[in-house]
């Protein structure tokens, strides 16, 4: 569990132009930098957002690296819900989900009022 | 006096990025036109520098060595760190003031030990403000980050005592200063519940603010105010150094918690400067 070096490893790649270009280039060639298990590795990789959310990588940290990712902002927040429900609940930080699933805001196209999110926390 | 201008007003990325997002689009226009009145009135004050007391999300510290308190000295700034297209803020450099913040950074230190850095990257708690009180980047800017996203965090006495050190410090320099702090009041920015606002806490803890009312502003408590108000809720400690800072009584002239898109309650206020 280095959820620390998880967690440099995308400040480093959130603030930093270049480390964006050899990260593209060549993810694990980057990621050798960082003492990192196999399953932060391979979720760093493949950009699985609702793993690092459950891993407990910081908010803001994981926003700026869904950003970088270009993922749409509810598909985000989606991605986010759906890695409580594989994987439970928010195991660090200050970033838990507390309003169980709910949707809070909606999309201008969406009319389903408040939607509920399949959430087990 | 040299400080001529203190006031709040809020940040988040949706403020920028989302705007085609909102369904109500009346509340977004009033609140732009908040802010460009809030822009107005720094201006007419001949403000000459824009002193900004912004939260750190990761743009220039990291837990290997996280400032409490950081003053921005270089002389100039470069930001947003984030995705440009994603917050709909161009990446551009920012005109600083070094000597002026160097000036300040040494006055403040007489009671608060900050940090000061010549390399400033801007994220959208900076940019996003920027974008509206200085949208063509004309005006030197000194940015100022309090540690609100990785715990410990410095305590509301000391924050107190930060603003009030700022203060003294623009006191005694000849530039026509103004001050803004940026801050989420209750908000669950960066997770599932974003969009969540608690606005009744919002709106007592601004009236609190508006009142200059130092007991009960001091009187939060962070494991309340992560239950209550959200993680985003640590950033009234932005707030609350500007109170500090211009020690003068506040009007409220916008809030809203009606654009729940961008993810916090949108707030703008301007406190009276006392003498
Ligand atoms: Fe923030």
């Amino acid at each position: 569990m280095s959820l620390y070096q998880v967690q440099k490893f995308l400040y480093n790649l959130n603030r930093d132009e270049q480390i964006q270009n050899s990260f593209t280039k060549n993810k694990e060639e980057v990621l050798v930098d960082y003492d990192l298990t196999e399953e932060e590795s391979n979720a760093l990789v493949s950009g699985n957002i609702g793993l690092l959310y459950v891993l407990g990588v910081n908010g803001q940290i994981l926003m700026h690296f869904a950003a970088y990712l270009k993922i749409e902002w509810f598909d985000y927040l989606q991605a986010m819900r759906d890695g409580i429900a594989e994987h439970g609940p928010v195991r660090a930080g200050i970033y838990a989900m507390t309003g169980g699933g709910k949707q809070f805001a909606q999309a201008p196209d969406s009319s389903d009022g408040e939607g509920v999110g399949d959430s087990s926390q | 006096m040299s400080l001529v201008y203190a006031g709040i007003l809020s940040h988040a990325p949706g403020i920028t990025g989302r705007a085609n997002l909102v369904d109500n689009e009346e509340a977004r226009d009033e609140f732009y036109a908040s802010l460009e009145k809030q822009r107005l009135e720094i201006e007419e004050t001949g403000a000459e520098v824009l002193i900004v007391i912004a939260a750190e999300h990761f743009a220039n510290f990291f837990m290997d060595n996280m400032p409490a308190y950081c003053i921005g000295i270089g002389d100039k700034h470069s930001g947003p760190i984030e995705d440009s297209e994603w917050l709909k803020i161009e990446k551009t450099k920012i005109p600083g003031a070094p000597e002026l913040a160097t000036r300040l950074v040494k006055s403040v230190m007489h009671s608060v030990d900050v940090a000061y850095s010549e390399e400033w990257r801007c994220d959208h708690g900076i940019m996003v403000p920027l974008n509206f009180l200085t949208p063509d980047y004309d005006m030197p800017v000194i940015p100022c980050n309090i540690n609100c996203q990785g715990p410990p965090l410095t305590p509301l006495s000391r924050v107190w005592q930060f603003g009030e050190a700022l203060r003294i410090a623009c006191d005694e320099q000849s530039e026509k200063i103004a001050i803004v702090g940026t801050g989420g009041i209750s908000h669950w920015p960066a997770t599932p519940d974003s969009g969540k606002i608690n606005e009744e806490w919002d709106r007592a803890f601004l009236n609190q603010l508006m009142h200059q009312d130092k007991q009960q502003l001091l009187s939060y408590v962070d494991e309340e105010v992560y239950a209550e108000a959200g993680q985003g809720g640590f950033e009234i400690r932005t707030l609350i150094a500007a109170a500090a800072a211009a020690g003068g009584r506040g009007d409220l002239q916008f809030y809203t918690a009606a654009l729940p898109i961008f993810a916090v309650g949108c707030t703008v206020a301007r406190f009276d400067i006392s003498p």
